[in-house]
């Protein structure tokens, strides 16, 4: 079977005497290097420049706020159940009165947090999150000496209430998103249906 | 012997000593870049503007290092190693005509520290020093990786030695001297050697890569094979000075092919338009230094090109290749001399 058209067949020749005297071959070989010289240069200086990423690329994570700036996430933890890499715990807390410009619904989270070194970028959380609270976004997680630190609570992970500080997730939170959700028979909500049996 | 005179030699010297330094200290940094470049990279560029303070910065981080010297070594033998490489590498500079002489106030000052008759000699006794470098250094270390890369570099610079000699043989038949002033002053204008030896100056240019321990001929430090050669238990400054000892060598050998085969400091039609003698021999030591970057260019473009040789063919390339070959191109050059007198024995 051949499997490409630059395949060679070997032969064990004895080589020409100009083959024996190597220095035509090394004199094309180094002008292959010479031309290199010139060539561009693939590095990208990183902490200066960064490779361009899509917009729906799947980095950190972020816990969207409402339109008044109330968390919208309620603690029902299909986050942590679809999460394939266990990253996400959570407790859940009653909202009290006076609240409400907080937490959207009667039910939030009071402690939520995603081990960003478990965390394997799926986005199963976000595809299972009804209530469109938790997104990933296109920022990288941050490089650290310690491994605690990696331990991303709701000081890190919840959007700013003021409108500059809300992260942009137009390009992951589409119609179409919200349309496929909607949609009962697909494996994502299969999956959870059987988690929870 | 006038205090003038001891002054001029003495700041001559110095001057020497320094820019080698300086020389083997920025080769380090082109190797980076040299190597970064032909591999579609960037290379060292943090360091000050363009990286051009990495050296400094290597240097500093080659003191700051833990010295360490192993318990099983023998002590003085291990510090004498480094000591040796880097010493004779200096030494071979004395005798490399830098320029011709300078006129000032009347008195000429040639611009190479020594000028003996015997130059050629000198250089080969010195450059052959400096395999006990080497020796020493991997023996003291005590250890297998160590000694296997002493003895290859033991052995491979005394087979190349041989060639790079009868090459040089050739070179002595038809300038007549062993003094390197000689030699570049007699390549004014055209007449470089290599015109005249082509061959002679294939055989030493590569008996130069393989006495400087570099690629492809890099087989006393291969890292694949001997983990780092005669140097594996060095550390600190005595590692740095091996390596240093590795520059400057290279600097020296592009100065001594330039001299030797690339007319020295003389370029051709320059003589044309400058006229000043003093103007003369400041453009020869720039051509002279112009002619040995592109020679170490060379060196590190070579290094990262070909791949390293297996042991049995270096060998069987020095002594089943480049002896007989330095043989014929003695006996051709003889023949060709004597072409007059041979010419006359056919005709009677």
């Amino acid at each position: 079977m051949q499997l490409t058209s630059r395949s060679k067949v070997v032969s064990n020749k004895t080589m020409t005497f100009k083959e024996r005297i190597y220095l035509p071959a090394i004199f094309s070989g180094m002008m292959i290097t010479l031309s290199h010289l010139f060539k561009k240069k693939v590095t990208i200086q990183y902490p200066e420049q960064t490779r361009p990423v899509s917009q729906i690329y799947r980095g950190q994570h972020t816990l969207k706020r409402d339109e008044i700036g109330a968390e919208r996430c309620t603690a029902c933890g299909l986050c942590a159940i679809a999460c394939p890499a266990e990253a996400i715990i959570m407790v859940a807390a009653e909202r009290k009165k006076g609240e409400e410009h907080l937490y959207r619904e009667e039910k939030y989270a009071a402690v939520y947090e995603i081990n960003m070194l478990r965390c394997i970028f799926c986005g199963d959380c976000e595809e299972a999150c009804p209530k469109e609270a938790i997104f990933l976004t296109d920022r990288k997680v941050d490089s650290d000496y310690q491994r605690k630190s990696f331990i991303y609570g709701k000081d890190i992970l919840v959007e700013g209430i003021e409108p500059d500080k809300r992260v942009d997730v137009s390009k992951r939170e589409t119609a179409a998103v919200a349309e496929f959700k909607t949609h009962k028979e697909y494996d994502h909500n299969k999956v959870l249906k059987r988690n929870n049996k | 012997m006038t205090s003038e005179y001891l002054i001029y030699k003495s700041l001559l010297v110095v001057l020497v000593f320094v820019i080698t330094l300086v020389v083997a200290m920025y080769s380090t940094y082109a190797e980076r870049k040299i190597a970064a470049f032909l591999q579609d990279r960037i290379g060292p560029n943090r360091a000050g503007p363009f990286g051009l303070l990495q050296p400094l910065a290597d240097g500093v981080k080659m003191f700051m290092k833990e010295e360490v010297i192993p318990g099983t070594s023998n002590k003085a033998l291990f510090i004498l190693g480094p000591a040796i490489s880097i010493l004779f590498s200096f030494l071979t500079g004395a005798v490399i005509p830098w320029g011709s002489a300078v006129n000032i106030m009347g008195s000429e000052y040639s611009l190479q520290i020594a000028d003996v008759n015997i130059g050629i000699l000198y250089l080969f006794g010195v450059v052959s020093m400096g395999v006990y470098g080497i020796m020493i250094g991997g023996w003291a270390s005590n250890n297998k990786y160590s000694l296997l890369g002493a003895i290859r570099a033991s052995s491979q610079m005394i087979s190349y030695e041989v060639a790079m000699g009868l090459s040089i043989i050739a070179l002595v038949m038809t300038t007549g001297t062993l003094s390197l002033n000689e030699i570049a002053a007699q390549q004014q204008g055209w007449h470089w050697n290599i015109l005249i030896q082509p061959l002679g100056f294939l055989i030493f240019v590569i008996c130069a890569f393989a006495e400087t321990n570099r690629a492809p001929f890099d087989l006393p430090e291969c890292e694949t094979e001997l983990v780092g050669g005669y140097h594996t238990e060095y550390s600190s400054m005595k590692l740095g000075f091996y390596l240093f000892a590795e520059y400057i060598n290279m600097f020296i050998s592009s100065a001594v092919i330039a001299t030797f085969y690339f007319g020295g400091y003389n370029m051709p039609l320059i003589a044309r338009f400058v006229h000043d003698s003093n103007a003369l021999a400041i453009l020869g030591v720039v051509f002279l230094f112009a002619k040995i970057f592109f020679f170490i260019f060379c060196f590190m473009w070579v290094r990262w090109t070909l791949p390293r040789f297996r042991y049995d063919q270096l060998m069987n390339l020095g002594w089943k290749t480049l002896i007989p070959l330095s043989l014929l191109n003695i006996v051709i050059t003889g023949a060709v001399m004597m072409r007059h007198e041979i010419f006359q024995l056919f005709v009677k």
